[in-house]
């Protein structure tokens, strides 16, 4: 065993450590710290965004601003890849 | 990228229309079912990229541009950012989703709690959902047909 796999092998324990640490301070599922934001979005999206699903009004209408910053990422990403990789007219 | 051979490009040409169904359901129930417009752009994108690798890049080629393509992102991104702009003319901020509770399309609300799904709801958010699925749509199969023209053009030592 040469020094690489044994420092490859001592990095992976101390992820490893990390993340089974990490899935065991979780706190369990659907049942958040702070759950005051969730129940007034539960409670108040079929009346104010009149969507049944809480999912999308939240990143439509409750954070459109977070939506338009993501549509603006796709369009710069096609704009790159079109740019870089479009055709020359040569012939 | 040349086309497959006729077992793949059969079983695309079965395969198409149902995936193009899914996708473009997904984008029109996005306020009803989990989904929206992003993840149903994916699935129709997914199905074009899937057309593409079957049927090859030639093919695709004489049947639509990537300029066009280009073009129909670009009315999605505006589409998307005018119905953020009605939202600050006929409401009272931007993003305002100012169809919910109109008599006009999409205006009814729905009842609190588990109710049915009713299409006719959400105000704005089908029209977003709209206008972001035909720019995910766009987007992403202009990336998918630009790569595969490089690669096709590439291999062929053409430039």
């Amino acid at each position: 065993m040469n020094q690489r796999t044994i420092a490859a092998s001592v990095f992976f324990i101390i992820v490893a450590i990390f993340f089974i640490l990490a899935a065991w301070s979780m706190r369990p599922f659907g049942a958040p710290d702070q759950s005051a934001m969730d129940d007034y979005i539960i409670q108040n999206t079929q009346e104010e965004a009149g969507a049944n699903n809480g999912v999308t009004s939240v990143v439509f209408d409750y954070r459109g601003f977070d939506t338009l910053g993501e549509a603006t990422i796709l369009f710069t990403a096609v704009a790159g890849v079109i740019m870089i990789l479009r055709r020359e007219k040569h012939e | 990228m040349s086309e497959m051979s006729r077992i793949v490009r059969t079983m695309t040409a079965i395969m198409f229309p149902f995936a193009m169904i899914y996708g473009l359901y997904v984008i029109a129930h996005g306020h009803l079912t989990p989904g929206g417009g992003f993840q149903g752009g994916a699935v129709v994108a997914s199905a074009c990229a899937m057309l593409l690798v079957a049927y090859g890049s030639k093919w695709v080629e004489e049947k639509i541009k990537e300029k066009n393509l280009s073009l129909l992102e670009s009315v999605g991104a505006i589409g998307f950012i005018a119905i953020a702009f009605f939202g600050l003319f006929f409401g009272v901020a931007f993003f305002h989703n100012f169809l919910v509770g109109s008599d006009l399309l999409f205006g009814m609300v729905p009842a609190v709690g588990s109710t049915g799904a009713n299409i006719n709801t959400g105000g704005v958010l089908p029209l977003m959902n709209f206008a972001v699925g035909l720019k995910v749509i766009a987007g992403l199969f202009a990336i998918v047909l630009v790569m595969a023209y490089a690669t096709t053009s590439f291999k062929e030592g053409k430039s």
